[in-house]
């Protein structure tokens, strides 16, 4: 099992969510991070005072996957939030220990999906 | 004789219809996604900054002046003759400025109307080019046919007190023909956006029913019974019409929803407009009722058929309103109420009905042609749509650099 960690441009949220669910996967947590790469924003003006270079905003994707599903989840992401310019965003992958379904006490790779 | 009653009202009423356009921003801008409520807020605003010049350089001359039955020529530009005594075929108890500025906020708010129907998708370069178009050669001939001396509707005997037509159809008009050829938004298909703030909604409702006052008890242009009926029947026909929205919803939807009271509110407003000072207590009610089943009719069933991406039902709520109550004019008027005015086909006099519905068809059709020529003309030199990716960053910050929320300090 794995943990797949994105960071993308928010934009791009819809077209990766359609990615995902083309390859079914549906199971997606996501928030709304700051954060801080080698892109500059778009610029800000406020009242004459131009704010670049601050923190920007980004999504953050967490999907929880078993083994055989990692490949076409990262394939998934890079389609949707690729356009190949700085700023695009990173995937993490990390390994994951354990997974729990609440509902039904289910551990591993049954209760991921 | 100026009467100062008349033009205390007349301009408390101005003031009103004034607070109208940014009541309107709240209202619209609360059901845009949050990354272009300022987009929204910025047209409505813009509008009133450009509109206001308009109309005191050119507008009033064109729509107010005495000329033939089409358009009212260039007699009063710059407001030249138009002075602090009255103009007694408009209104004879107020300065003939009073009259002006009143009739200025109407021209203000017309145009601010049509920005539900491409909310979310226009460049404002062109949006302004088009607003001014527009004003300059739909709202300002349609206005002098219906409330111009000399307007051939007007001659013809159509009533509309405060502006069912000349606004509301007109305005409605004009945002169906911009919906459909400007297109659809992206990603509609599996997520029709949520309003990002409800609570706009309902405060930008609550400032366009208290603005209506002025719009249609200030029509009156005098402190007398006539505005008080109009003010009577205005806030009767947005009471019936918000709970017999959020009750179409109940028995449809399962529950009444704080957005469709607010919207059924607003439709009630439209659909008062033109019978306010025509109409007594009780055809008010059956107005407010039945406009929120037309219009949600519309905004519910048919639209989501059609397809066409009327994104703030500019069209739904306005169009459709404000043609049940141009024709509900002519079923309910009463020379009771307004000697001035007509009995309506309920009180005897079918043809009632007849001028009102051709006063209706005659709108649509104008403003539904010139309204497509000035938006092919405008796309055509500036191009109307932003870019797929500006699109979906938002109008706040690719058409004005800067964001409505912060996420942390």
């Amino acid at each position: 099992m794995k943990l797949i960690i994105a960071i993308i441009q928010p934009y791009k949220l819809e077209e990766v969510k359609e990615e995902l669910y083309k390859q079914e996967v549906n199971l997606i947590t996501v928030s709304e991070v700051l954060g801080h790469g080698r892109q500059k924003g778009v610029t800000e003006v406020y009242r004459g005072a131009k704010e670049t270079g601050n923190l920007l905003r980004k999504v953050r994707l967490e999907i929880a996957v078993n083994d055989n599903f990692v490949e076409p989840t990262i394939k998934a992401i890079i389609k949707g939030a690729k356009t190949g310019e700085t700023g695009d965003g990173k995937i993490f992958v990390l390994d994951l220990k354990e997974c729990v379904r609440i509902r039904t006490e289910e551990r591993g790779s049954l209760a991921i999906g | 004789m100026i009467n100062s009653g008349d033009t205390a009202w007349v301009l408390i009423s101005s003031a009103l219809v004034m607070l109208m356009t940014p009541g309107l921003a709240f209202f619209y801008g609360g059901m845009v996604r949050r990354k272009n409520i300022l987009g929204v807020l910025m047209q409505c605003f813009i509008i009133l900054c450009v509109l206001s010049l308009q109309w005191v350089l050119f507008g009033y001359s064109l729509s107010f002046h005495p000329g033939n039955g089409f358009w009212g020529g260039f007699g009063w530009l710059g407001l030249k003759g138009v002075g602090l005594e009255p103009y007694a075929d408009y209104a004879g108890t107020i300065p003939h400025q009073a009259f002006m500025i009143f009739q200025a906020m109407f021209a203000i708010i017309t145009p601010a109307l049509i920005i539900g129907a491409f909310a979310e998708r226009m460049k404002f370069s062109a949006f302004l080019v088009f607003t001014l178009l527009w004003a300059t050669f739909v709202y300002d001939p349609v206005c002098h046919w219906v409330w111009g001396m000399g307007g051939w509707l007007r001659n013809l005997g159509a009533l509309d007190f405060a502006g069912g037509t000349v606004v509301h159809i007109n305005a409605g008009i004009a945002a169906l023909v911009t919906a459909i050829v400007i297109g659809r938004r992206k990603n509609l298909e599996h997520n029709a956006p949520a309003p990002h703030n409800l609570p706009f909604i309902v405060l930008g409702t609550a400032l366009l029913w208290f603005g209506w006052f002025g719009f249609n008890a200030g029509s009156a242009l005098a402190a007398n019974g006539l505005a008080v009926n109009a003010f009577v029947v205005t806030n009767t026909a947005a009471a019936a019409a918000g709970l017999s929205w959020a009750l179409i919803e109940w028995i449809h939807n399962g529950k009444p929803t704080m957005f469709g009271a607010a919207s059924g509110a607003v439709a009630g407003l439209v659909a008062i407009t033109p019978a306010a000072g025509f109409v007594s207590v009780v055809p008010a009610i059956a107005i407010g009722i039945l406009v929120s089943v037309f219009c949600f009719i519309a905004v519910s069933l048919i639209k989501p058929k059609l397809g066409y991406d009327d994104s703030l039902d500019a069209f739904g709520v306005h169009c459709v309103g404000g043609i049940w109550g141009a024709l509900a004019t002519g079923l309910f008027a009463s020379k009771a109420v307004n000697a001035a005015g007509n009995d309506g086909l309920f009180f005897g006099n079918p043809k009632q009905f007849l001028i009102q519905l051709s006063a209706v068809t005659v709108t649509l059709i104008y403003s539904f042609i010139v309204t497509f020529v000035i938006y092919k003309l405008v796309d055509f030199i500036f191009g109307m749509r932003v870019s797929e990716k500006e699109e979906l960053i938002g109008l706040d910050l690719t058409q004005h650099r800067e964001r409505a929320y912060t996420i942390l300090e």
